[in-house]
């Protein structure tokens, strides 16, 4: 340990960039975050099991699983902590997904209009009586 | 930074957004005091992020465009228990698993930096050892599914897209737990036969090894719980 400290001065002292011991933060934090994974979790399962429908459902559903993510990158993956060049050059650029997701849900309901328009034996029937 | 004569010169060290745009600008390295293995780790991790995005807005999209009715991922992954349907057990189980395997990894980080040999070693194998787990219950989740009937074309239940989107994507993130508890093994011994206190080098480096590898190794582990938290919400729950 002294070695180690020893070690660590010697470093501050010769660079400018000072390298703070690693990611060290009390054992608590971890317990707490651990804990909160484990209620979120049960939370959104609950929203299967009790047959949860429509727009609560998806609201629950998205909530807990953001804020699960949140918490694993921020505290367990020790964003939190990081500077912020890291932070925004990892953040940042997965939000550009958003637009592949809007590109895909346009995609998917013009896909679905046409297969309804021209497979659909229930469109197809009214138009051969017809 | 307590060193006085330092201080005056770092004084006006910029905060917020200017601070990003003064690492960038700056000399030699962005990443300011981060050891270098942590910016690749992440760097890898973003791009897996898009080939995981990719893959849940594809599932997204085909199940947007069917107009055959989508399985019920409640009723089809439900467990007999005692007689009685328990909805998406095996999978809640899982998540427990993974959930608690990054609660003992992100332990392993911290006795690592305290250099506790004895305990890290344990914890990261009480990792592996969860992760292997969750493995062991996938293939059971497969084999269940593929006696069902469930092929990547085609299953007893409704829209032919579910197998393809189902093996693909859980297929791909259970290669990611493999990887990683054979990664979790090879930094476990590590640990425990000393090599980074002793700053041997590792395999297909000259560079010491440290318990910086920990720290990075657990930026995978993390990274792949996490990518389940977006499976569990987006394919089993949605």
């Amino acid at each position: 340990m002294a070695h180690a400290s020893g070690h660590h001065m010697e470093h501050a002292a010769a660079a400018p960039i000072v390298h703070e011991k690693g990611q060290q933060h009390p054992l608590g934090i971890y317990f707490k975050i651990w804990g909160l994974l484990f209620v979120l979790s049960v939370a959104s399962y609950l929203v299967d099991y009790f047959h949860l429908q429509g727009m609560l459902r998806w609201s629950l559903i998205v909530i807990f699983m953001l804020l699960k993510a949140g918490l694993i990158v921020s505290v367990f993956m020790h964003m939190l902590w990081e500077r912020l060049a890291l932070v925004y050059v990892i953040v940042v650029p997965p939000l550009l997904l958003l637009v592949l997701m809007s590109i895909g849900a346009f995609e998917a309901s013009y896909t679905y209009l046409t297969r309804g328009e021209f497979f659909s034996p229930s469109v197809q029937a009214p138009e051969k009586a017809h | 930074m307590a060193n006085p004569a330092a201080g005056t010169a770092v004084s006006a060290e910029p905060q917020g957004l200017e601070s990003i745009v003064a690492d960038f600008s700056s000399d030699q390295r962005a990443f300011k005091g981060v050891p270098w293995g942590k910016p690749m780790m992440w760097i890898f991790l973003l791009s897996d992020t898009f080939i995981f995005g990719s893959f849940l807005i594809s599932y997204m999209t085909v199940r947007g465009s069917t107009t055959v009715p989508w399985p019920n991922p409640s009723v089809v992954f439900a467990l007999e228990i005692g007689g009685r349907s328990v909805p998406l057990l095996l999978i809640a189980i899982m998540t427990f698993v993974l959930i608690s395997s990054s609660g003992t990894m992100a332990l392993a980080v911290n006795y690592g930096y305290r250099k506790d040999r004895k305990t890290t070693f344990w914890l990261l194998l009480a990792t592996a050892l969860l992760g292997a787990t969750f493995v062991g219950m996938q293939a059971f989740e497969w084999t269940k599914l593929i006696l069902e009937g469930v092929r990547p074309w085609g299953n007893p239940w409704g829209a032919a897209q579910f197998g393809s989107a189902f093996f693909m994507i859980t297929g791909f993130h259970g290669t990611h737990v493999t990887i990683g508890v054979i990664f979790l093994i090879i930094v476990a011994t590590k640990v425990r036969r000393g090599d980074l206190d002793h700053q041997r080098p590792g395999f297909m480096t000259g560079r010491r090894g440290n318990y910086e590898i920990v720290e990075i190794m657990g930026l995978y582990w993390h990274f792949v719980d996490l990518v389940w938290v977006f499976i569990f919400a987006f394919f089993y729950l949605w």
